[in-house]
């Protein structure tokens, strides 16, 4: 693999090793196997039917979109897709999983080995990380208990359950936990724009588990002594995911200290994170809870994908965030780092941005423009850029305005910030504000006052320091907010010189 | 090809069937008996034989991602030997988890 | 005329004609279950009031010209392993005691929609996990030829009550012979159709691969008739062949002249009973004499048959049957006798506390539930898929079934059906094999080839015993032949009068 590097965790005596596990539901209107509603939020079991239901005698039947959504996925992640595929049913007992086995695929995944790369933009790191797999199952149910409650009954909604989900298994390819959560990023970052997934976690439309164990090179035996390695769950963002991983490779690094237990010695350890306390704790593994019977479901039939299907699923796939970051950079000349931030924010901010550079005519102004004013006040602001009052073509006008020589830059964020809450036209804001564009002679008749008032000045700039010349711009604000300190600064100099 | 009553009692709980001890002995006798009964296949050479796990040949059965009707919460739970009114209702399931 | 000793066919023909009323043949056969039910608890459930609202709502729609359905008016006993939405579906189980599901079997819907009469629902074998019918939790069926004797299984319910009149047809499901082998020993006939050709939707599962519905019925003719309506294309069942489905009543009447029928060496070996021999060579004959042609083929690995159904279908009905756990629908036992399973006089090392309220209710709740075989098939289908028996079991079944069906695509190359017994004996004591599971499970001997191929099966009587007990014989045909095997069957029930013989019940 290219350019790695593992500086990252190069100040401790050991590296992080870390592989991920990701659930994403697919952005689909009904559920993997019947036709029941896939919303978020409605009430407790008003999305069910016989089959999400598992009722005697109740049959799947695959939804094409899920398959479709989930081939793009896998060949986002640059995964071979399989010629060949099925489903197998996982077979364990838990009251959110009504049918008593889970439908999901084992040996013969509809895709595996890809990989996906994340490079941070500062250069901290660049890492490419190794997909083992991507398959295609349903989800489970929700079981809700109030712990309050103490022994009171588990309530138990099966709206989620049957809801496609695509399960992403990594390499143990990533050094550290903050090359974790940046990957995250990136692969959320992915599907979102492919339109695969909404990957909203709190909504439970993603769900990341991580693997993870230290390896620690033990100079004195010329041998490298790995941890047991430990599953981590219960994480619920992608910053728990980082504080996980950072607080289980210190626990790791403890417990070695202590007991110099190697991988292999004791079986995998499945921890939950507990964020508000901010550690991992064990949790209970049944006994017999790895035996789980697959074998192929038979109340479905496999699926073949034809090398044309895969051309096609590429061809309709979209641009992926990786290929638009390169693209905005030519496009319109703008750097790496903002074309990353661009690209960060989601397909729409691209767009917008695009909108606003083809009016513009430039990249470079309208890029300031999106990170300086409308980044950050969306940010401040909240929602998203479809809602945005102030439009590219307000933008553009008041950018336009700028360079005509209308007014300066600050004045331009005061119109921004009047459109932004008036949802006016620029130029309605503009003679609302009275800015009216101030004519040359007028300029030179208050530049000539401003010299006359204030001679040390003068004398100042006629000595060479021509910096002096910013307390006349100053004054010149005061007379005439309109005045362009810019056009200001130039003939006061001017004037000076020629007295 | 004899189980033992260890197998029979751990296959028990893999199939969530309470057995008593009588059962397991009875168990332990009669699916002894049934499995050396189907181990015959053994005496079959199937190396070069692939698995037939389903009789149809077809491919590619898909159905359109649009929204059929779903079934009311009451119809939905109208069997449940216990629920409120939204929702199953199950013994305690604190701690213990599922699968991955 | 009398409806009860009319075929389907005249049944509907009468009605549409106004010869009969749907509400006459509805008392008919509805008084016969009265009186007849009692000794031989073919019924679960009968719909008494609904069959005649809708039988009358029929007469209504006649009187008043409207269109009717291609079944208008036709009394259907349904195998209680099928939903319905108005009736509560057991599947001859505790577990499932007063179920009523939410919707209907497609079958049963398409029953409707021809304006069949659903009269009730049949008993079974639990789960359908039985060749006797002795395994319902409801009482075991008695047949209507003896009493004292099983009916077979597990569609005993749907074959006793076609044989004694308390209903002109019946729907069975057949996973291994549950329509073929009771409707040999009840004197019927029962056609198992190729594997997709009728949904399964609503069908309560046993095993996914194995399971198919089919009707029952006195005649090939009626068989045909019922197909029409049954069969075709689910685009709620995966598994569903799609494309249309032939007009089978109008494929009965070409001759058999040149069909090649097969006839296996091996099916006349030892376990088969004398007399069932001699009826199935006497059939031969008869097939002889009607233009067919008789060939000797080979199908080699059908003696591996039962074994490899008794692990492929309990493995699938391990998983099938999990939904039955308590926590949704379904038997849930009492809380409240502690967390240790009763331990009995065995070793109670094997049991340690139930590790939480949880697995308990499940344990317990799926012990109640389930009767013995069926807990015995779930046991043996979790070990055979249980981590290091998979490819010893499981998988090992998977491959012996592929040469099971490979047999008869080779078969099929010769002959255009293969014919022999369906059962190895005629019908048997109550009570004679219960003890012996294994001795039960070689009822299926001649009947599980069919289901793990795929193919479709068809079983009619072919002569008495002494004794007075139908003899069946079996034709099997390749997928989607079932035009043909409704044809030879037809041809023959044409030649002869077995089919039309009656047992006479003490009522």
């Amino acid at each position: 693999m290219s350019k790695q590097s593992d500086t990252a965790a190069s100040a401790e005596p050991f590296t992080t090793v870390i592989g991920l596990e990701v659930h994403v539901q697919l952005l689909t209107q009904t559920k993997l196997f019947c036709g029941c509603s896939t919303k978020f939020g409605a009430p407790p079991n008003t999305q069910v039917c016989p089959t999400c239901l598992g009722l005697p005698g109740s049959l799947p039947v695959m939804n094409r979109r899920a398959f479709e959504l989930a081939v793009r996925a896998a060949l986002a992640l640059n995964c071979q897709i399989a010629g060949f595929t099925k489903w197998d049913r996982k077979n364990y007992f838990y009251p959110d999983l009504p049918k008593g086995y889970q439908i999901s695929q084992y040996d013969l995944p509809f895709s595996s080995d890809g990989w996906l790369e994340v490079v941070d933009p500062k250069g901290a790191f660049s890492r490419k990380v190794g997909i083992i797999r991507v398959h295609l199952e349903e989800d489970a149910g929700k079981s809700m208990h109030d712990e309050a409650a103490g022994t009171g009954d588990t309530r138990i909604d099966l709206n989620r359950a049957g809801t496609p989900l695509c399960e992403i298994v990594s390499q143990p390819d990533l050094r550290s936990p903050q090359e974790a959560r940046a990957w995250l990023n990136e692969l959320k970052l992915l599907l979102v724009y492919l339109g695969v997934s909404d990957c909203n976690m709190q909504e439970g439309s993603l769900r990341v588990d991580a693997n993870v164990n230290l390896h620690i090179p033990l100079a004195s035996e010329g041998r490298v002594a790995k941890t047991p390695i430990v599953e981590i769950k219960n994480m619920n963002s992608f910053r728990s995911v980082e504080r996980a991983l950072t607080y289980e490779a210190a626990r790791q690094w403890e417990e070695w200290q202590a007991t110099k237990v190697e991988m292999g010695k004791m079986p995998k350890q499945t921890r939950g994170w507990d964020d508000p306390a901010g550690i991992t704790r064990p949790q209970r593994q049944k006994e017999e809870s790895s035996d789980y019977r697959y074998f192929p479901e038979p109340d479905l039939v496999p699926v073949t994908v034809s090398e044309a299907d895969v051309a096609a699923a590429k061809a309709a796939m979209g641009t992926p965030p990786t290929v638009l970051r390169t693209e905005l950079e030519s496009r319109w000349a703008i750097s790496a780092y903002d074309a990353d931030v661009l690209v960060n924010q989601g397909r729409d901010l691209v767009d917008y941005f695009e909108d606003l550079a083809r009016r513009v005519g430039e990249g470079k102004v309208a890029s300031n423009w999106m990170q300086q004013d409308v980044l950050r006040t969306l940010n401040e602001r909240g929602g998203t850029i479809a809602e945005f009052p102030v439009r590219p073509e307000h933008v553009a006008d008041i950018i336009g305005r700028v360079q005509k020589g209308d007014f300066d830059t600050s004045r331009g964020r005061e119109i921004f910030a009047e459109v932004l809450s008036s949802s006016k036209a620029v130029a309605d804001v503009v003679a609302a504000m009275g800015i009216a564009a101030v004519s040359d002679d007028d300029l030179v008749a208050l530049c000539r006052e401003l010299i006359e008032a204030n001679p040390k000045i003068v004398a100042d700039v006629k000595g060479g320091k021509e910096q002096a010349a910013a307390g006349l711009i100053g004054q010149a604000k005061k007379k005439n907010p309109n005045a362009n300190p810019g056009k200001v600064r130039q003939m006061c100099l001017d004037l000076i010189k020629g007295m | 090809m004899a189980l033992t009553r260890q197998d029979v009692a751990k296959v028990g709980l893999l199939a969530r069937l309470a057995l008593s001890g009588d059962d397991v002995d009875r168990m332990t006798g009669e699916l002894s008996k049934i499995v050396g009964f189907v181990s015959q296949l053994e005496e079959l050479d199937t190396a070069d034989v692939a698995p037939l796990a389903h009789p149809l040949d077809s491919q590619n059965v898909f159905r359109a991602d649009e929204p059929t009707p779903s079934l009311s919460t009451a119809a939905a739970l109208q069997s449940s030997p216990r629920h409120d009114d939204s929702c199953f209702l199950v013994p305690a399931v604190l701690g213990e988890t599922g699968a991955a | 005329m009398q409806p009860l000793e009319l075929s389907a066919t005249d049944i509907v023909t009468a009605i549409r004609r106004g010869e009969l009323s749907a509400v006459q043949v509805a008392e008919a056969f509805l008084d016969r279950i009265a009186k007849a039910n009692g000794s031989i608890n073919a019924f679960l459930h009968v719909d008494r009031d609904g069959a005649l609202a809708r039988a009358a709502d029929i007469d209504a729609r006649r009187k008043a010209g409207k269109p009717l359905g291609a079944l208008a008016g036709l009394p259907v006993a349904v195998k209680d392993a099928l939903c319905t939405i108005d009736q509560p579906t057991t599947c001859a189980s505790k577990m499932l005691a007063g179920y009523r599901p939410p919707y209907d079997a497609h079958v049963v819907t398409r029953l409707r929609e021809a304006d069949a009469v659903l009269v009730g629902k049949t008993n079974m074998d639990e789960f359908a996990m039985g060749g006797s019918n002795e395994n319902s939790a409801f009482g075991a069926v008695h047949n209507p030829w003896d009493l004292s004797r099983a009916p077979g299984g597990s569609s005993g319910g749907s074959a006793a009550c076609v044989a004694a009149d308390m209903a002109p047809v019946a729907i069975g499901s057949d996973t291994g012979g549950s329509i073929r082998q009771p409707a040999g020993l009840c004197g019927i006939t029962g056609l198992k159709p190729t594997y997709g050709r009728i949904s399964r939707r609503g069908l309560v599962a046993f095993a996914s691969s194995l399971d198919q519905i089919g009707p029952m019925t006195r005649s090939a003719a009626d068989c045909a008739l019922l197909m029409e309506t049954i069969a075709g294309h689910d685009p709620g069942d995966s598994t569903s062949i799609p494309g249309d489905v032939p007009a089978y009543t109008s494929l009965l009447d070409k001759p058999l002249t040149g069909l090649r029928i097969g006839r296996v060496a091996e099916h006349f070996g030892p376990g088969l009973d004398p007399e069932v021999a001699h009826g199935v060579e006497e059939a031969f004959a008869a097939f002889k004499a009607a233009g067919a042609t008789i060939h000797d083929v080979e199908l080699p690995h059908a003696k591996y048959g039962i074994a490899t159904y008794y692990l492929v279908a309990p493995c699938e009905a391990s998983s099938n049957l999990a939904r039955y756990d308590g926590a949704h629908y379904g038997h849930r036992a009492e809380p409240g006798k502690g967390h240790r399973a009763e331990s009995g006089k065995g070793s109670a090392s094997d049991f340690g506390a139930f590790e939480s309220p949880l697995v308990e209710m499940y344990c317990r709740s799926r012990a109640e539930g389930f009767g013995p075989e069926v807990k015995r098939r779930i046991m043996l289908g979790t070990y055979a898929l249980s981590a290091g028996y998979y490819d010893a079991f499981y998988a090992k079944a998977l491959r012996v079934r592929r040469l099971i069906r490979q047999d008869y695509l080779d078969a099929f190359q010769q002959v255009d059906l293969i014919g022999g017994p369906v059962s190895p004996t005629p019908a048997f004591k109550l009570g004679e094999k219960t003890s012996d599971p294994l001795a039960m499970y070689l009822v299926d001997m001649y009947t599980v080839g069919t289901n793990l191929a795929g193919i479709g099966g068809i079983s009619f009587p072919c002569g008495f015993t002494k004794g007075g007990l139908p003899i069946g014989f079996q034709l099997q045909g390749p997928a989607l032949s079932e035009p043909l095997l409704l044809r030879a069957a037809d041809r023959y029930q044409q030649l002869t009068d077995w089919h039309r013989r009656r047992p006479t019940l003490a009522t």
